[in-house]
Parts: structure tokens; C-alpha cells; sequence
């Protein structure tokens, strides 16, 4: 985002008592949250330079993510510089916007990536954010997924991405759940902490509504779709459901709670539609990387060449935009 | 504006659809559209013509050719010529010519669609994703339903000559609708186009054209509303469909009574708009954007009256006030536009004029802010609540972006507010309990009920309402059957019966029988306190009928309506009672078959012939009540359109003269069995095989009210029961020829009626006199649209 307009600082979710009475109340009917996705991108059509703004509103809102067995130092290094360099700098500067500008929002990695991110970012605002919690399925021994939070702050991660207990929804085990949230989010200290419901697990979207109610009064900053290791990452319902929860929770407490899909999304088209959701139901306040990402790895890619089309009116090729 | 600017404000910016190609196209016409008829486009001199504008900003887009009665004529004439052919080369050849439309459509959806938006004002979102390809969709399952007419319907033939006129919200969808069940069915067509909105109709002819439909199949006349009235009041002219306002449906109804045509109407509403405490309250506001800002709300079907329970109102409205705060109103050829243009300036005073006068009577207004276009017919979304079913705002149809609510506290009060209404379109019902859901869709007066959905549509489930919203269904199979009808249907004239002449004579030493009537269960003196005596052949007194009047109907359709808990009675017990009635009159056999022989003079084989297809008549229906199922459509959702078959209500019954025992058991046995509340009024020169039949019907464990027999003379009170507002729909088979009478006063509350036209039924066929013609008479089809999935 350009540092011309910072977002106004918000109040961080402190969170609220556990309510019940409120979190079982929260319905979710999913035909009808389907008609809705379903109709959405027929209701909003973003054109020209209006879509090129947006793809770029986009990617300051990607968090760049490698999770991969195979991750290196080198390997994350270049991930960073493509993270302060997203968009080739001539088609920058073709849309009269100043390099150096534009970056994606965070840099995302596993907790040994984590020093290796924090120097390659030195000197930007670009955060890095760590998968924690024994990622992805969340079952090392509670203690140790504590621990690793501490850790990973300790050193240099700004934004923690935890996973939750999905036994806990699948049984119901609410308060379990509120308690668990809560003690990641005080390990967390002032680092932002992100919670992966990892919603492809959780049965119904009902299930997916409660469940970030239940997160989101336990203080999480942000609620996430995915770990992206699940069958079933983000998907337009999911968000639907998870997002009008963000506005249920803001409408009584005054918090803004962050919403972040992952996994899933890769086409330049698919971030517009789900921007235009976010815009349609949560308004443009949650526009901003401090309340919305994406959880993506090949996405920049496919804005680039959309990027570039619009540039030059000619459909592009990725070999000509540098890969991360 | 620039990328950088538009990276601060992220705006959506403009997405206009080019309107170049339509513009072509109406310039290929030198702007003038003609007549569609036998197979040619022309423009006739010396014709009047209409401006048709965009509603959006006021260009002047064509004129429209005012058709005169020599067009209607030739139209119509073109349309009887083509009719014996078209019908005779069978379904499957009918089912190919369908199926071009259908491509054909398709293949020229993008010019359909920027034409209607252009000429209607609908955002081109709505005609693009919705109109056009349910125009197809109809288009394709008529082509089926073609290609299956001979094997699935053997006994059905066409109408013959349809003549249609439809309204201006869906101009193509409407023309669709009308014609594709029609031409699947082998009948051919005169259709009207809506003044405002004929547009797409002249590229659908030209459609027509290139599919290589034979001429005079489909024609088209296009002009103001004194074009469907010589077009539906035309002799040549053997059904009428009519989609519009309910005032137009009412004159029609009133125009064409008695001359023959079959009529279907499906005209305005005030649907319901449900929301129970614990439905998704984020979707059912979600929901009411597709019910009432759906085509600018000018949608016979919009959900224009929402009830909310009262726990969750203030929540819920404040939900939807964000929601509508959202809506962006503008040219409607922008791709991101949700509300569009009011179809022409005429609508738009009507609707700011219904709204600014029912304001005073109360409600709290709250307007959608996005700032309107300065030029051009808009109006904005609007929500009204605090609206008491007092007020105007409440019971009078808007047509428009208006929203209005009250609120409710139990299920039962949700329905009494529901359906305390003059209208029975649609409904959409709001709630995560299935209990409740399949509770309340029932009992909701509607043609349509949508469960947490609303404003679904598909051909394969039928559409139309009851009540003032009119009669008939549009798609499903039971569309097909109003454009078609039996191959047994009667073609002999009636000739009036009369009562036997005779003179009274003493009572004597017999003991008096004085039939009275029988209403709610009992046996009542008539109001009037006057009798007719009925005479045998020889001249003998047989008995005195009380002589009914129109207090008697009134008592009795009192009764009637207070026993409607009949149909909801199962239908296993509506059987066994059935039987029992077949099985009390058997027990009397040859007492009313003595009766038949000693009123009509008939042959003692003849009397018993009556009495024993009568008792096989109770039986056969009571055979029906528990199988006459209704069907779940495989409509293009997850779910389901359970269509369910509702009983009428209250049907008041003018029975056949001849056949007395027969003829009023071969009516009364379909609509008891159905679950229907009756009011009778049997033959009036043979009366007493009907008065003999209270002690059966005493006898044979039939609740209080569900029959009632008021002896009259037809004439007295025809009137009384076609004009009764609580009749749900009136039959008369009599041969005093009231046909067009009946029709005539049902207009008061549109009622369905089924009326003989003066032809005569042979009561002992049962090809002409039984079966599901009988039941769908009795019986009212209700689509239930249940989406699933969790």
C-alpha cells in the first residue's frame, strides 16, 4: 500500500467473554450462501484501469507463502525479494505508480524460515508471518505448540498463523476451544495472531461459523480459511460465511477482526471476485492488508500477466515476469 | 481516473455493455417495428404507431406498429389455417422446431439480452444471466414435453388457437412462458407483446423465421391494450393467457365469459416474505434482494411484504438496511448494477404515488442512499416498516422497489398475516427447522412457496397463483394441461331439462315430505319459507324442496368454510368415508333408483344403471383420494420442487339437471376426495335423489359442513355463488345455460370456474364423466422449492 495513506491504526481484538448463547445462535445456510457466491461475480465486473488497481490492491494484500518440506534459506531469500518486487517495474511505472510502493503483505514460512526472512526483509515493513502450532494438523503435544509460538516471536515473526483443535468443533467442545484460542493469543504477546480454522475439516459451514465466533472472542486478530494442506482450502462460501461472522462480531464489540482465505486461489479473477465480497459484505476499511490477505503462492503470478495486458493490450507469457 | 486514485477509493468504476449491436439491429428495421404474422415481418401502412423509449434515459429507440382489427384478423386467421397441420405432425416433429428455438436462443442470447435491457430498463446482469437463459431453458423443456405429448398424454389434444398478451417486466421471458407450452401442444398462437416492451418479441419472430417454423404457427401483433382486447375478445380465438395486472385479468375474465374459451390468468401479488427467529438471518436479507430488487421489484412474484418475528425485527431490519445501503442504482447496461430503470415514466409516478399516499397512514421509511441518475425513470430501494395490515401500503400491490414489514410472534400469526391478503402468488418461508418449513409452506395461500430461497423459477416446476393472482399454472407438466384438452370432451348441445308438470293434490292420508336443506350438517328450513313441489311423470305430487335463496348460500358456504379442517384430514380417512358413502347409498339401491325412474320417467334399467355408476363413482374416487399424488421436480437446484396438490378450498357446485344422482356424485366425489368443502345445489327439475342423500351422507360419518345442499332454482342463485368471494371456485353443469353467467360474475374474485358452455356430458361414460380431469378441477398445485444441503 502506498505509504502516502496509512490505514488508521485500529484497536486490536482484545476479545470478549465466551457467549454461547450468541456463538449458538449463529446460522448458516449453505444453499443459499452458495446462491449468493454463486451470483456475485455476475453483480460486479471490474474493468480496465479499475481492474488494474484492484490486482494491485491485491497483491499488497498476499502473503507470499512457501510451507514446503523442501525450504530453504536461499529458497525463502528469494521469495522475500520478490515480495518487495512484485511487479516488474516498468509496467509500474506505465501505471504512473512508484516503485517501491507496492509489496505483498507479509511473507509467510515455517518457524526455521523464520530468521532467514526477517533479515531479507530488513529495512521494509513487510511482515513475517509464521505457521505455528504444530502446522498443519495441530496435534504436537500442547505444551510444545505453546512453546513454538514463543519461539517463532522470539525470532522475528510478527504475525503468527495457529492452527485450532478441530476436535474441539467437531465435538462441540466450545469452551475448549474459546481456551485454547485464548492461550495462543497471549503467547502470541504483540504479535498478530492468525487463526486457521482449516474449514475443509470441519464438517458444515455452520460448524465454520461458530467456530470463528468462538475464535474471534478469544481475541484471533485475523480468522483464516486453510493451512492449504486440507482437501478443501478456500472457497467463496466458506469465505461468505466466515466473513459475515467478522461483521456480526465488529457490529457488537467494535473490533475489526482480519480475514484471510488460503489456499485455492490463483487466478487473477478470483482475487477480484473475492475483494468485491469482502467490499459488498465487511466494507472497504477491511480493503487493507491490515484486515485482509491472501494466502497464496501462485497468484502474483497470474496478476502479473494481467498487469502486463493491460499495460500493453497484449496477453503475456510468464517467463516474463521474475519468479520468487 | 487514474490507477493510483482508484487504488485509494476502489471504486468498481464503469462496465458498460455496448449497446451498439442492438442499436444495428433496430437500424436494420429503419426503426420500426412491425407485425409477425403468417411467416412475414411487416410494417402495413396507415397504422398507427407507439414510441418505445429507454426507460433508463428517455432515447427514443423505435416505433412500435399499432396492430388494427384487420391485422388481428389475418393474425388469427393465419393461426387457425396452420393449426390442423402443425397439431398433426405429431409431438416429435412439434419437438424439433422447439429445439431450434431453444439454440436458436441461445445463439443469439447476447442480442436478446441488450435489447430487453435497453427497451425494458432491467439491469443487463438480470437479462443476460436470468431472462435469456430461462427463456432456453423453457424453450428446451417444451421440446420435451413435445416429444413426449402422444405416449405420456394419449388422451390430451390441443386447444386450437391461443391467444395470449403479456405484460412488460420479462417482455421475451413472458412470450416464452406463453408460447412454448402452447406450440409443444400443437396449438398455434396470436401472442401480444407489452406496449412498452416489444422489442425482443420482433427478433424472436425473426427467430421464428430462421428456425423454419411453418407459417402462421407463432404470430405476433403488437400496439396498446386495445390490440389484446380485440385479439382475446376475437372469435377465432379458442384459449386466452393472459399474464398482467389483476384489474386487466378481471375485465378479461368479464369480456370473453361465455364464448367458450379456456382462460388462464396469472396476474399480481403481495407475496410473504417470512422470517422465522432462527433462519440465517445474513441470507434471508440476502435473500430479500433477489425477492424485491429483482427487476426494480416489478415482479408479479417479488416478496413485497415482509414479516419478521418480532425477537429478532430489530436486528433484521437493521441487517437490511445495511444491505440496501450497499445496492447500486444506475444505467442499467452497466454490468454492476443491481437496480435499474422503472419500465416507463408512467410506472414511476404510480409507484411514488402509492407510496407517498400510504406513508400517511404510518410507517418508517428508509431509502437506499446511492445517489440516482438525474435523467431516466428510477426510483430507489425503499423498506417500510411499522406497516399494520390496515394500511394501504400493506394490502395494495406497489410494483415497485418497496418493500414493506410488520413483525409477528408465533408461526400461526406469521400465516394469518401471510395470507390475510386478496392475492396467493408466492411465498418465501425463512427458517434452519424443517419442522417448521414444511409446517408453514402448506398453509400459506400460494401457487409458489420457496424455502430459505426466493424468486426461483424453472420450467419444469409449474407457476401461477390462486385468488386474485389468478388461475392456471405455467410450466411443469401441469402447464401442459392448460393448453390442451380431453379428446372425450363432450360436443353435443344441452338441451334444457324441465321440471315435470303436475298438480298438487291433497296430502291426505300420506304422511308430508318436505325436503329442507342440509347445511352444516343439519337440515335447515329455507330462508325464503317458500317449497316446489317436484311431480312425477304421472303428474303426482312426489315431494315439496325448499326453495333456496341467496341467505341459504350464504349459511351454506359459511358452513363450508368452517369446515375446511376436511382436507386436511388424511387422506386415508377421506377414502374410508368415501367407501362408507358408496356402501350406505348401495344398502339403498333400489329406493333411489325407484326415486330416478318416478322423477324422470327413465327405464327402471336406466335408474339402476344411475344408482349403480354411482356407488362405482364414490368407489372410484375414494380409490384416488390417497394416490392422486402430486411430484417432486427435478428442477436445476439441490433440492427439490415438491408439488404438491392443495384442495381448492370451497367449491360451489350447480349440478347436471339430467342424471341427478349421477351427475351431482360424479362432482361431489372428485372434490371431497381431493379434501374440498362443498356447496351444492343439485338438479333443479329432479331434486330429490339429492335431498334422499342427506340421510346418507348422516349416516356415513362426513363431518359437519363438508357438504351442502341447498335446493334452488339455478338461476336464483348462479349469481350469488359466482360472485361469493369465500367460493374458491364455482362448476355448473345445468342445462339452463349460465355458462357465460358464471364465468361473468367469478370476476369478482377471479375464482376458477368450470362451466359446461352448454355441451352435454354423458355421465355414464367415465371416459367424459370421471377420472383426473375431475381432480385437477379439485384440486390446486402447490411448488414447493426446498433447497438442501449443509
Amino acid at each position: 500500500m502506498s505509504k502516502s495513506s496509512p490505514p488508521n491504526e485500529l484497536f486490536r481484538n482484545s476479545g470478549t467473554e465466551l457467549d454461547l448463547d450468541w456463538a449458538l445462535s449463529v446460522q448458516a445456510n449453505t444453499s443459499a450462501i452458495e446462491r449468493r457466491c454463486k451470483t456475485l461475480p455476475g453483480r460486479r465486473s471490474i474493468k480496465k484501469a479499475n481492474q488494474a488497481a484492484w490486482l494491485l490492491k491485491a497483491i499488497t494484500c498476499i502473503d507470499l507463502t512457501t510451507l514446503s518440506g523442501d525450504d530453504t534459506e536461499q529458497r525463502v531469500r528469494r521469495l522475500c525479494q520478490k515480495a518487495k518486487y512484485p511487479v516488474r517495474r516498468d509496467l509500474l511505472e506505465a501505471m504512473e505508480i512508484e516503485p517501491g510502493t507496492i509489496h505483498t503483505g507479509a511473507i509467510c514460512v515455517y518457524h526455521e524460515m523464520v530468521p532467514a526472512a526477517v533479515s531479507a526483509l530488513e529495512g521494509t515493513n513487510i511482515p513475517v508471518a509464521a505457521v505455528s502450532t504444530g502446522f498443519p494438523a495441530g496435534l504436537s503435544p500442547y505444551a510444545l505448540r505453546l512453546a513454538e509460538i514463543g519461539e517463532s516471536v522470539k525470532a522475528g515473526a510478527q504475525e503468527i498463523d495457529i492452527v485450532i483443535s478441530r476436535r474441539h468443533v467437531l465435538t462441540q467442545n466450545w469452551q475448549a476451544l474459546y481456551d485454547e484460542m485464548k492461550a495462543f493469543r497471549k503467547a502470541c504477546g504483540d504479535a498478530h495472531v492468525k487463526a486457521i480454522l482449516a474449514t475443509g475439516e470441519l464438517g458444515t459451514l455452520r460448524n465454520v461459523a461458530r467456530a470463528s465466533m468462538i475464535c474471534m472472542m478469544a481475541g484471533a486478530d485475523f480468522i483464516k480459511t486453510s493451512t492449504g494442506k486440507e482437501s478443501v482450502n478456500a472457497t467463496l462460501p466458506i469465505s461468505l460465511t466466515m466473513i459475515r461472522q467478522i461483521r456480526d462480531y465488529y457490529e457488537r464489540t467494535g473490533y475489526h477482526v482480519g480475514y484471510k482465505p488460503a489456499g485455492g486461489i490463483s487466478k487473477a479473477k478470483d482475487s477480484l471476485t473475492y475483494l468485491s465480497l469482502i467490499k459488498e459484505e465487511l466494507g472497504d476499511r477491511w480493503l487493507q492488508p491490515d484486515l485482509f490477505r491472501f494466502g497464496a503462492s501462485s497468484l502474483l503470478g497470474d496478476i502479473e500477466r494481467q498487469l502486463e495486458h493491460f499495460v500493453t493490450g497484449h496477453y503475456s507469457a510468464n517467463y516474463r515476469h521474475a519468479i520468487g | 481516473m487514474k490507477v493510483k486514485e482508484i487504488l485509494e477509493t476502489m471504486d468498481y468504476g464503469e462496465a458498460p455493455e455496448s449497446a451498439e449491436q442492438a442499436k444495428e439491429w433496430i437500424a436494420r428495421h429503419s426503426g420500426k417495428m412491425g407485425l409477425y404474422i403468417n411467416n412475414s415481418i411487416e410494417c402495413p401502412d396507415g397504422r398507427d404507431s407507439l414510441e418505445s423509449r429507454n426507460p433508463a434515459n428517455g432515447e427514443l429507440l423505435a416505433h412500435v406498429c399499432q396492430a388494427d382489427s384487420d391485422d388481428i384478423d389475418r393474425a388469427v386467421h393465419a393461426a387457425r389455417k396452420a393449426q390442423p397441420e402443425w397439431e398433426g405432425i405429431g409431438g416429435p416433429a412439434r419437438a424439433k422446431y422447439l429445439y431450434a428455438l431453444a439454440r436458436l436462443v441461445q445463439k443469439h442470447s447476447r442480442l436478446l439480452a441488450v435489447l430487453e435491457t435497453l427497451d425494458n430498463g432491467k439491469p443487463i446482469r438480470e437479462s443476460r444471466d436470468i431472462d435469456i437463459p430461462l427463456v432456453a431453458r423453457h424453450f428446451y423443456y417444451h421440446a420435451g414435453a413435445a416429444q413426449l405429448m402422444e405416449k405420456e398424454m394419449p388422451d390430451q389434444q390441443a386447444l386450437g388457437v391461443a391467444g395470449q398478451v403479456i405484460p412488460w417486466n420479462f417482455p421475451l421471458l413472458m412470450l416464452a412462458w406463453k408460447i412454448a407450452p402452447a406450440i409443444a401442444m400443437g396449438n398455434t398462437v396470436v401472442l401480444k407483446p407489452a406496449e412498452y416492451t416489444s422489442l425482443s418479441a420482433l427478433l424472436f419472430a425473426e427467430i421464428c423465421i430462421e428456425a423454419g417454423l411453418p407459417a402462421g404457427v407463432v404470430n405476433l401483433v403488437t400496439g396498446d391494450g386495445r390490440v389484446g382486447e380485440m385479439l382475446v375478445t376475437h372469435e377465432g380465438i379458442d384459449k386466452v393467457a393472459f399474464t398482467g395486472s389483476t384489474e386487466i385479468g378481471r375485465n378479461i375474465r368479464q369480456a370473453i365469459a361465455g364464448q367458450g374459451k379456456e382462460l388462464t390468468l396469472e396476474l399480481g401479488g403481495k407475496s410473504p416474505y417470512i422470517v422465522f427467529d432462527d433462519a440465517d438471518l445474513d441470507s434471508a436479507v440476502e435473500g430479500l434482494v433477489d425477492a424485491i430488487w429483482f427487476n426494480q421489484g416489478q415482479v408479479c412474484c417479488a416478496g413485497s411484504r415482509l414479516f419478521v418475528q418480532e425477537g429478532i425485527a430489530e436486528i433484521f431490519h437493521r441487517k437490511l438496511r445495511a444491505r440496501m445501503d450497499k445496492l447500486r442504482i444506475g444505467d442499467p447496461m452497466d454490468k454492476s448494477i443491481d437496480v435499474g430503470a422503472i419500465v416507463d415514466p408512467s410506472q414511476l409516478e404510480s409507484i411514488t404515488c402509492i407510496v407517498e399516499e400510504g406513508l400517511k397512514e404510518g410507517g418508517v421509511r428508509h431509502t437506499c442512499p446511492a445517489k440516482l441518475p438525474e435523467t431516466g425513470c428510477f426510483y430507489p430501494p425503499t423498506l417500510i416498516t411499522e406497516v399494520d395490515p390496515a394500511c394501504q401500503l400493506m394490502q395494495e400491490e406497489i410494483f415497485g422497489p418497496v418493500l414493506v414489514g410488520t413483525t409477528f410472534r408465533t408461526p400461526a400469526e406469521a400465516v394469518a398475516l401471510a395470507n390475510n391478503t386478496r392475492y396467493g402468488l408466492a411465498a418465501s418461508i425463512w427458517t434452519e427447522n424443517i419442522n417448521l418449513a414444511l409446517d408453514i409452506a402448506p398453509k400459506v395461500i400460494c401457487g409458489v412457496a420457496w424455502i430459505n430461497s426466493t424468486n426461483q423459477f424453472d420450467a419444469a416446476a409449474g407457476f401461477g397463483g390462486r385468488r386474485e393472482s389468478g388461475f392456471g399454472r405455467e410450466g411443469g407438466r401441469e402447464g401442459l394441461f392448460a393448453y390442451t384438452r380431453s379428446k372425450n370432451a363432450p360436443t353435443n348441445e344441452l338441451a334444457e331439462v324441465k321440471a315435470l308438470p303436475g298438480k298438487s293434490e291433497p296430502v291426505g292420508a300420506e304422511i308430508d315430505r318436505t325436503a329442507k336443506l342440509f347445511i352444516g350438517g343439519k337440515q335447515a328450513r329455507p330462508d325464503s319459507g317458500y317449497s316446489t313441489p317436484v311431480f312425477s311423470t304421472e303428474g303426482k305430487l312426489l315431494a315439496q324442496v325448499g326453495q333456496g335463496n341467496r341467505k341459504d348460500i350464504r349459511n351454506a358456504v359459511e358452513a363450508a368454510a368452517g369446515a375446511k379442517g376436511w382436507g386436511k384430514s388424511t387422506a386415508h380417512l377421506r377414502a374410508q368415508i368415501l367407501y362408507y358413502l358408496g356402501e350406505n347409498l348401495s344398502a339403498r339401491k333400489n329406493e333411489f333408483a325407484e326415486r330416478i325412474l318416478s322423477m324422470t320417467g327413465c327405464e327402471l334399467e336406466t335408474a339402476e344403471l344411475e344408482v349403480n355408476s354411482s356407488i362405482d363413482r364414490l368407489f372410484t374416487y375414494a380409490a384416488w383420494a390417497d394416490k392422486y399424488d402430486g411430484a417432486a421436480h427435478g428442477v436445476p437446484i439441490r433440492g427439490v420442487a415438491l408439488a404438491m396438490n392443495e384442495p381448492v378450498g370451497v367449491i360451489g357446485m350447480i349440478c347436471p339437471d339430467e342424471s341427478p344422482l349421477l351427475g351431482l356424485i360424479s362432482l361431489l366425489a372428485p372434490a371431497l376426495a381431493m379434501g374440498n368443502t362443498c356447496v351444492v345445489v343439485p338438479s333443479e327439475p329432479f331434486p330429490l335423489s339429492a335431498t334422499d342423500l342427506y340421510q346418507v351422507f348422516e349416516t356415513s360419518d362426513l363431518p359437519a359442513g363438508v357438504v351442502n345442499l341447498v335446493t334452488a332454482k339455478h338461476a336464483e342463485v348462479a349469481e350469488t355463488l359466482a360472485g361469493h368471494m369465500e367460493i374458491d371456485s364455482q362448476w355448473y353443469f345445468g342445462s339452463g345455460g349460465l355458462s357465460p353467467l358464471i364465468e361473468k360474475a367469478s370476476a369478482g374474485n377471479l375464482k376458477r370456474t368450470w362451466v359446461n358452455q352448454g355441451k352435454s356430458i354423458d355421465w355414464n361414460d367415465s371416459r367424459q364423466a370421471e377420472g383426473k380431469m375431475f381432480l385437477r378441477q379439485a384440486t390446486e398445485v402447490k411448488n414447493i422449492w426446498i433447497p438442501y444441503g449443509e
